[in-house]
């Protein structure tokens, strides 16, 4: 998220697009609700009618997979009727920059597109450059090469019928849509979107979310108070679990993980860090040695130096894509020996399930901790399955709950907090931390006296005050590892932070990551998190905070309750919120304001603390703007609709079916990845989830409580198809696509509704995607259904769009 | 002044740590006839996030000897401001639960049932098969580029853990050369 959860009270207007933020982020819906009670409108826009929509003051349906078409359309609304905030479209975003000559876009394909790498060559989308390497402007955004005049004529195909006719959302309610949303261009009037899952997984989710956050831009809404881009996050600590670097392509704190081009650390800054010349651009990734180098340092302690290149070569260097849905066809073909799985359940969450059960069964071992037997773990025995033919080791170790160790999780708005513990572990449980220590530990010891390429885990920095040996009684000091993660001084060091030099001494704790150094005399587990423990005592631990006083404005910060990163700033983008002289666009609920008196910002912690328009506002950009123009995505700099890989219509816009950018699974590996068409799976189906259970199930399935409120999995369909079908509420039903079947209960209902698309009536339908063959609560798993294959950009599943049929069971009603 | 179990976690909390308060109730001498005991009498409290969604709502943990005889929302924690869903009002039989995992099991190859082990077993064997993996797949160079890269064991999850696990979490498995690491983010 920009903003944070209690700041969706401050919106005029608040779209739920691509999250059904009432029954899955059911707490977060109170603040939607006080946003109504002062008056805001709240608008829902699904395939089916859900709790949120329930709740919104215009639900508008529209068919799962359209997404780009619909917003594209408020944004061709707005262009068309001049509904855009003019002042901040020029001077923040990079509406007046002019593009290469080289850009061009052709029924559904943009320039530079190669057929047979299914890639585009970018260079041909870039900025037009002057003499001195800036980006050429029109500020009158009259030439036909600017940004503003591509977007004109890119969105002007995007109108109305057109968008009617692709998503099947009624004309008049869309029209409403429209209209109310692009109200939020004054300047006194603001808009939050929000957004989850049902955005992301799409074979062009990346552009999902550019298409929101293009509109977002021209009306003026990010960075202020109830505005911005708001995921909102579906687990505990999934923000955390990447900003820590969990992820193939990135280390803690959003750091590229090396590819094989870098071979030194010098490479990899090179590769790395943007350039600039403009004074004005605060360009902050140019911080981007001191982050790496710290990190290092963090890693590899006093064996990370100048000499070894701070020991840049222990990491692992990628020359692939080695993403979830890549990792899983690279298991099925037997090239991945071992496994660790800390709490995640494929067998019920990945896609395709099917082929990802089967390729568990290539594994030689494979390491499960969690606080209950998942699905995952018992795979072996599945149904269909003789143990006896299943050759995996499998070695299930028990992790302790959360209320049973200490520690800090990241919630969606990036605040971090602190959890206690309350109790010790039951039985033989353990904390992950410690679990973790152990495993290091164990295999330290085993590379003692020899191993290949020992030195990245003999090297290993890694000391948390409970000794070099393992002890079960012997808890690492998680206040250890969180005063690594903030990091600080391993040497003496005189350091410059804004105007002022500041000595630090060797053991210091980082205030901030302004302190950090690219010479190695400071060490950081992740830059963002800089300043969450800037001190060696927990008084210092502000993850802990919690005083609820407010900031100096009122607009619900609480800007001592926890710590956000970065630098505890709670809306991040906010000198967007100000004109270029420091006045708040929106005086009534301001972000920040410069005082002139003191010549300092009040309210929030500013994005940078440069007096206003000495820095231009979007400073993780080389350019200092935000991009309205996205030239360095895989799929185009501006979204398109296509068709999701399976779809029951033709695109009703260009000869391009799908996202040209993305990897096609089924031609690379045929096996276990058939695709469905409309003559034999004419319905679309979709997964979606109920507040009673969480994500895969592993642990509400596993409470009575929950699983006696929700016990069996259903699919939801409407009335028409159900009457075709002769399905009946309660009826057991098989649901089958191109991959695999399910039986559920059929649960009809009004909440979907046929789509007219262009003369032709199709149904869609839904099924919750908890459920799997172990736990308490049991049901067959809706992603036996779903596909490999992922979105051009993220490689994220495209869970949301399928093609299917529904029919019943013989012998199946109840 | 009158101090309400609220009023009293409220003053407790502003301080910089939210920590651990013992509440020891009213005495029973006063007014017992009255009064009915309040179920998290003589109890120790801490506070805690929800582990299920990214909201973070905050709870109060309440036990008595070491055992966990309650959990319900803060009422100090200014997002959730004491209410909770469906989900985290039974985070009480998460925590509480005979389904939970006390003990290290294994399963051998072929076998269809799991064995009862001990740490110090599971962490030398889990430890052998990491070594034999890695040394038999690691990959030094490609295409005479160096990637110092174990390409044949992969490692899942994240989310469900703590940052300071997660970090070291990324920090393990870097240390082995693994470039197949994923989490429930990408999916």
């Amino acid at each position: 998220m920009t903003n944070h959860w209690i700041d969706i009270i401050n919106a005029d207007v608040a779209m739920v697009m691509g999250s059904n933020i009432v029954e899955n982020h059911p707490i977060a819906s109170k603040w939607l609700t006080r946003a109504k009670e002062r008056g805001a409108v709240i608008i829902n826009c699904d395939p089916r009618y859900t709790r949120t929509s329930s709740f919104a003051d215009i639900y508008c349906k529209f068919r799962s997979g359209t997404d780009i078409a619909f917003v594209n359309g408020i944004i061709n609304y707005a262009l068309e009727n001049d509904f855009i905030n003019k002042d901040y479209v020029l001077d923040y975003t990079n509406a007046s920059f002019l593009i290469s000559e080289k850009y061009s876009f052709n029924d559904g394909l943009f320039s530079g597109y190669n057929n047979d790498t299914r890639a585009y060559d970018k260079t041909n989308w870039a900025y037009e450059l002057d003499g001195s390497g800036l980006p050429k402007k029109d500020l009158s955004l009259q030439h036909p090469r600017s940004v503003f005049q591509l977007m004109k004529k890119h969105f002007k195909r995007y109108d109305i019928d057109t968008v009617c006719i692709i998503t099947g959302a009624p004309r008049d309610i869309y029209e409403k849509v429209c209209r109310t949303y692009t109200s939020t261009w004054a300047k006194n009037r603001v808009a939050t979107w929000l957004y989850a899952m049902g955005t992301t997984q799409h074979t062009h989710g990346t552009q999902n979310i550019r298409s929101y956050s293009i509109l977002q831009l021209l009306l003026g809404n990010v960075g202020l108070a109830g505005g911005g881009i708001n995921a909102l996050r579906g687990e505990s600590n999934v923000q955390g679990s990447t900003d820590m670097g969990l992820l193939f392509h990135l280390l803690p704190g959003y750091l590229a993980s090396p590819t094989k081009a870098d071979q030194t650390l010098e490479d990899y800054k090179k590769n790395n860090t943007p350039k600039t010349n403009d004074p004005k651009s605060a360009n902050w990734w140019g911080n981007y040695p001191k982050y790496i180098t710290s990190l290092l340092k963090a890693f590899y302690g006093n064996n990370a130096t100048p000499e070894n290149d701070f020991g840049f070569n222990y990491l692992p260097k990628r020359s692939a894509d080695y993403s979830h849905i890549s990792l899983f066809e690279t298991m099925y073909s037997g090239k991945i020996k071992g496994l660790f799985l800390f709490g995640q359940n494929p067998a019920v969450g990945g896609p395709n399930t099917n082929k990802e059960r089967k390729a568990l069964d290539k594994l030689e071992w494979m390491v499960a901790v969690d606080i209950f037997e998942t699905d995952t773990s018992v795979f072996w025995k599945r149904p269909g399955v003789n143990p006896a033919d299943n050759q995996t080791e499998v070695f299930l170790l028990p992790a302790c709950s959360s209320i049973e160790k200490e520690g800090s999780v990241s919630n969606s708005g990036r605040w971090v907090q602190w959890r206690y513990k309350a109790v010790e572990p039951i039985g033989e449980s353990r904390s992950d931390l410690w679990i973790l220590d152990a495993l290091h530990k164990a295999v330290k010891k085993e590379y003692a006296k020899d191993g290949i390429y020992r030195e990245p885990i003999l090297n290993l920095s890694w000391n948390y005050g409970n000794g070099d040996e393992i002890d079960f009684h012997k808890e690492p000091d998680v206040h250890f590892v969180a005063r690594e993660i903030n990091g600080g001084f391993v040497q003496n060091k005189e350091v410059m932070i804004l105007k002022d030099l500041k000595s630090f001494k060797k053991g210091d704790q980082a205030p901030s990551f302004a302190a950090l150094q690219d010479d190695g005399s400071t060490s950081c587990g992740s830059w963002i998190y800089c300043g969450s423990y800037p001190g060696h005592i927990p008084e210092k631990n502000n993850m802990a905070r919690r005083k609820k006083k407010d900031a100096i404005n009122n607009i619900g910060l609480y800007p001592e309750w926890a710590w956000c990163w970065p630098v505890n700033r709670r809306i991040i983008y906010n000198r967007a919120a100000v004109d270029l002289q420091g006045k708040p666009l929106d005086p009534k609920r301001w972000v920040i304001r410069w005082n002139e008196n003191t010549q300092k910002w009040e309210g929030d912690v500013p994005d940078g603390p440069w007096p206003p328009n000495d820095k231009y506002p979007f400073i993780m950009k080389p350019d200092g703007h935000a991009w309205l123009f996205a030239p360095n995505l895989n799929d185009g700099p501006l979204p398109e609709h296509y068709e999701p890989l399976e779809s029951p219509v033709d695109n009703y816009l260009s000869s391009q079916q799908v996202n040209p950018a993305i990897k096609l699974w089924y031609k690379v590996n045929p096996e276990g990845n058939p695709i469905g068409d409309a003559t034999k799976y004419p319905i679309i189906g979709t997964t979606y989830r109920v507040s009673e259970h969480w994500q895969a199930g592993a642990m509400t399935r596993n409470i009575p409580w929950l699983a006696e409120l929700v016990p069996d999995v259903f699919v939801e369909l409407g009335y028409e198809l159900a009457n075709q079908k002769s399905i009946k509420n309660g009826d057991r039903v098989v649901v089958e696509t191109a991959r695999g079947s399910m039986d559920a209960y059929a649960l009809v209902t009004r909440r979907f509704q046929p789509f007219h698309l262009n003369g032709k009536v199709v149904h869609e339908v839904g099924i919750i995607w908890h459920f799997g063959y172990s736990g308490l609560a049991r049901g067959d798993s809706a992603n036996l259904l779903t596909s490999h294959i992922g979105d051009a950009n993220t490689m994220i599943p495209e869970y949301k769009a399928f093609l299917c049929d529904v029919n019943r069971k013989e012998g199946g009603a109840v | 002044m009158k101090i309400s179990r609220r009023g009293f976690l409220g003053a407790a909390g502003t301080g910089t740590l939210g920590g651990v308060i013992s509440l020891f109730g009213v005495p029973k001498s006063v007014k017992a006839a009255e009064i009915p005991e309040i179920k998290t009498v003589q109890t120790t409290e801490s506070t805690t996030i929800c582990p299920f969604c990214g909201v973070g709502c905050g709870l109060i943990v309440s036990a008595r000897e070491g055992k966990v005889i309650n959990i319900e929302g803060d009422p100090d924690h200014p997002i959730n401001e004491g209410s909770l869903c469906s989900k985290g009002m039974a985070l009480y039989q998460l925590a509480v639960n005979e389904r939970r995992l006390n003990k290290v099991k294994y399963r051998a190859p072929g076998s269809p049932e799991w064995e009862e082990k001990s740490w110090d077993w599971a962490l030398t064997e889990i430890a052998k098969r990491v070594k034999k993996t890695r040394d038999a797949t690691f990959v030094a160079k490609e295409d005479g580029k160096i990637v110092n890269r174990t390409n044949g064991i992969a490692c899942l999850g994240g989310a469900a853990l703590d940052n300071e696990e997660c970090y070291l979490y990324s920090k393990f498995a870097r240390s082995l050369g693994v470039t197949y690491l994923e989490h429930q983010a990408r999916i």
